[in-house]
């Protein structure tokens, strides 16, 4: 293949300095010692890395982020695969609707979604509390897993089951033993996408926390948009950090293309 | 394949049918009668049923503005991640494995990094007495600041970085699925490189663009954090009015008119795209 | 009693006929081929067979059983797929052993039987490689192993070898034959490949559109075509349309194109019929004996032998000849051609044109 001319690689790396520049400020300007934003830090020190320890706020809600990601991702996996198995498999009037209606969270606007959530969730007086909060994530990242486990169902080879099959296997044996590990790196991937995406989430939560149940971004929100100390930007680093953590691990794992394209580029 | 077949799918979907019921159609509609009732600051919500709020808000100038500006600013982000987005997937795609793996991880992966804190990022660089403004400064460019932040561009700029990474993802999957041997038959005919680009490879990932544009244009119009932060309290867009009745005044059924105006515009938007869409490629390609 | 026989089998997809009216029984120990094009029905009877597709009409009967209500995992066939569909994250002894484990049988047997059958396809020794690792004919006969160990009735081949380059391909007709005769397995194989037909089987049966157009030994099926379908379907032949003029129980004398041929006695009334002369039975002699003369148009060298076109008064001939290293006639040269009456195949002309 042709390679790339000299332009194509400026605008490259142009293009590279774009995407990572506002990280690389996040992450400067918190290893600051000084009470404001200032990039690059003319005194570095850890203290705003030690203010998020003093500022239990803070890591109350990185807590809850966590659980509300691992119980939101789990319920919408659970719910997702048979599911997707259905829509995958089996030929059925309705197929198409239905499928629509599982991947339609993308495209209703989140803030919709939020006012709605927030109108349900306060008639039937569950606003605030986590599995109020982890049901409405799932919805919202159901698409993420419904998309990969059909990516994975539909890139499986149906003979491998039918030799199981022909071989004596029930239906039960069949995915237990051949298709459910066949798909596993495909929901795993959905899970792990799911899961960042819940731990990521502001919008609707904005609209259904309450102030003991903060969400970790909601929590930065506010801050961000209440003051301007150099607290939010050594947060900002964790959480950086933590996702960079599970983006290699993916990476690792079932390849970031795959995870994001969401479909199977053998 | 036997005879139970055709209650099998049904009830494997049956659990993920019943949240889908219970927490996204139930609340949809809930927001939609909500959007009917009225409110006052004494009494509250009330049960009525009139279109006092949509007659409100299609009166008032000022809700034409926030949506006018919602669109627009949605318009060219979209434009800016196609003029950007799509040459950087090119240029990726003729890379070594090695070289177009890492651009992936580093163009990509801000997907997963949350919006806040990439919006911060942009809050620091465009201020006035930001990265940005200080450096062009001091190389002496320019004498005052540029205003970015409260401004429709800087909300376009942070925006593109968040949008960016869904434009290429979009056109790498279409530059995959093209045929490689395609760009080295017009190069065999004498094809220079940007005749390749422009002639052979673009037209096979025009289907890419236009899905791409429509996911980055529905997701800008709709998008919250960012013009949130960099558009304060001044610059309103739909959904951060949206949040402001709900969270502020506590017009909720204001609010959640405006949000209803807002999905129904997105999704007439949405399926005038897909049917352009349909009738122009569903035959040409795959 | 046939061990497997197909009465009358039918299935329709929609309005698609994909088989039709397909009756075939199968002896004990035989090896039969369905032969035909791709889209003529053959994988759809072998999916019938192995449970995975339900005949519209028709009964399948195995050892004097009906096997209408048995479900393809109770079926105990053993199936060979075209993709090999191994289990990609089992080893070889696992997946080979699969089959013995659904039956319950203790790991210590499983163990002697998964061995044994690895000893008769040559793969003792990589039990613990995972498929990933193995080559191509390697897969292939793990997968082969893993249909034989239980002990099936029946043995279904899909295409097997189609996925092999063809120096392998030949190879592993060989050991098919060979393990399929050592496991005295009762096989019926898929194929396009007429080639592959021909090496393995005792039976073939050629498909075409949905139907049985012929059955018989491969020998019979290439020197006696009933038809010009089976005879272009199985290797080269040159086929001329020709009126049957008279027919006695010596011979018969046909009218193609002008020049009168003689003919083996047929079982045909005087009419339209069509002619297969394959090109081996084309010899080159002198212009007396000749029953027709041409041109040589065009010239092939295929190593082992010479392919040659010659245009004549009955139109184009293809003639093989064996590489003898001397010289053969070139392009341009006027050659002789002759050949034995009991040579040409009479046809019934082909439905396929008339309609």
């Amino acid at each position: 293949m042709r390679r790339n001319g000299l332009a194509a690689l400026l605008f490259s790396t142009l293009f590279v300095v774009f995407m990572i520049a506002p990280l690389v400020v996040v992450i400067g300007v918190s290893f600051t010692s000084t009470g404001y934003l200032e990039f690059p830090p003319s005194e570095p020190g850890l203290r705003w890395f030690r203010a998020i320890l003093t500022n239990p706020d803070f890591i109350d809600a990185a807590l809850l982020s966590l659980e509300l990601g691992v119980t939101s991702a789990t319920i919408a996996t659970v719910l997702a695969v048979p599911a997707a198995l259905a829509i995958g498999r089996e030929k059925f009037p309705g197929r198409d609707v239905l499928q629509s209606l599982f991947l339609s969270p993308l495209m209703v606007p989140t803030v919709v979604l939020g006012v709605g959530f927030l109108r349900f969730l306060t008639l039937i007086s569950m606003n605030g509390t986590l599995i109020g909060l982890a049901l409405c994530h799932a919805v919202v990242i159901f698409p993420f897993i419904l998309r990969l486990s059909l990516a994975a169902i539909v890139g499986l080879d149906q003979s491998v089951e039918k030799a199981a099959v022909s071989l004596g296997a029930s239906s039960l044996t069949v995915f237990r033993r051949i298709t459910l590990p066949l798909i596993m790196p495909g929901v795993c991937g959905g899970w792990i996408l799911a899961f960042i995406t819940s731990f990521d989430e502001l919008t609707v939560s904005i609209f259904i926390i309450n102030p003991s149940t903060t969400t970790l971004p909601v929590k930065l929100f506010n801050h961000i948009t209440q003051t301007t100390d150099p607290l939010v930007t050594s947060v900002s680093t964790a959480m950086i950090l933590f996702t960079v953590c599970i983006m290699l691990f993916v990476n690792w794992l079932y390849g970031l293309d795959r995870l994001l394209i969401g479909e199977g580029s053998r | 394949m036997n005879r139970q077949s055709a209650a099998k799918p049904w009830l494997l979907s049956a659990p993920a049918l019943t949240l889908f019921l219970a927490l996204l159609l139930t609340p949809l509609v809930m927001t939609f009668v909500l959007s009917f009732n009225s409110f006052n600051f004494y009494g509250g919500i009330k049960n009525t049923h009139d279109f006092g709020n949509y007659l409100d808000v299609l009166s008032d100038s000022f809700f034409y503005e926030i949506f006018a500006r919602t669109f627009l600013i949605a318009l060219a982000t979209t434009v800016v991640c196609v003029i950007l987005g799509v040459p950087e997937a090119y240029i990726m795609f003729r890379m070594k494995p090695f070289w177009r793996s890492t651009l992936f991880l580093v163009i990509l992966g801000p997907l997963l990094i949350s919006v806040v804190v990439r919006t911060l990022g942009w809050q620091i660089l465009l201020g006035n007495k930001g990265l940005i403004n200080s450096g062009l400064m001091n190389i002496g460019l320019i004498s005052r600041p540029f205003r970015m932040m409260y401004s429709s561009p800087g909300v376009v700029i942070a925006m593109t970085h968040v949008m960016i990474p869904f434009m290429i993802l979009a056109v790498w999957a279409s530059l995959q699925r093209q045929d490689p041997a395609t760009e080295q038959a017009a190069e065999s005919l004498g094809a220079g490189p940007l005749t390749v680009f422009f002639r052979v490879v673009l037209p096979q990932v025009i289907p890419g663009i236009l899905s791409g544009s429509l996911l980055v244009f529905s997701m800008s119009a709709s998008a919250f954090a960012t013009p949130a932060i960099i558009g304060g309290r001044r610059l309103k867009v739909a959904s951060t009015t949206v949040y402001d009745e709900f969270m502020g005044t506590l017009n909720w059924p204001l609010g959640a008119a405006i949000a209803v105006i807002l999905l129904v515009s997105v999704l007439i938007i949405m399926l005038a795209w897909n049917r352009l869409m349909e009738r122009r490629y569903s035959g040409a390609f795959g | 009693m046939a061990l497997l026989e197909l009465k009358n089998l039918t299935k329709r997809f929609g309005d698609v006929l994909a088989v039709s009216d397909f009756t075939l029984s199968v002896e004990q120990g035989e090896f039969v081929s369905l032969l035909g094009p791709s889209g003529c029905g053959k994988t759809t009877t072998l999916q019938m067979i192995a449970g995975f597709e339900t005949p519209t009409s028709g009964a399948i009967i195995l050892n004097g059983r009906n096997l209408e209500d048995v479900p393809a995992r109770k079926r105990g066939l053993g199936i060979v797929f075209q993709s090999y569909a191994l289990f990609p994250h089992m080893t070889v002894e696992q997946n080979v052993g699969f089959g013995l484990e659904m039956r319950g049988v203790a790991p210590a047997e499983r163990a002697g039987r998964v061995r044994k059958v690895l000893e008769l396809v040559h793969l003792d020794g990589l039990a613990n490689r995972y498929p990933r690792a193995m080559s191509g004919g390697q897969r292939q006969r793990v997968a082969v192993a893993r249909a034989l160990v239980i002990e099936p009735d029946l043995l279904l081949l899909d295409e097997p070898l189609s996925n092999l380059d063809a120096k392998l391909r030949e190879e592993m007709q060989l050991e098919l034959r060979r393990i399929q005769q050592e496991a005295g397995v009762t096989t019926v194989l898929v194929t396009h490949d007429q080639s592959e037909a021909m090496a393995l089987s005792d039976r073939i049966a050629v498909m075409q559109a949905g139907e049985l157009m012929q059955v018989g030994s491969p020998f019979e099926i290439y020197e006696r075509p009933r038809s010009s379908f089976v005879s272009t379907f199985l290797g080269k032949t040159n086929t001329l349309a020709a009126r049957l003029e008279q027919v006695t129980p010596e011979g018969s004398l046909l009218v193609c194109n002008g020049v009168t041929l003689k003919g083996p006695p047929a079982n045909f009334l005087p009419g339209p019929v069509e002619v297969s002369l394959r090109p081996e039975r084309v010899e080159l002699t002198d212009a007396d004996n000749a029953v027709v003369s041409g041109t040589v148009s065009e010239r092939v060298f295929l190593g082992n032998q010479w392919l040659s076109k010659v245009n004549t008064p009955i139109g184009e001939l293809l003639m093989t000849r064996r590489n003898r290293g001397s010289d053969e006639p070139k392009p341009g040269d006027t050659v002789h051609l002759a050949w034995s009456a009991e040579h040409l195949s009479i046809l019934a002309a082909d439905r396929s044109r008339l309609t």
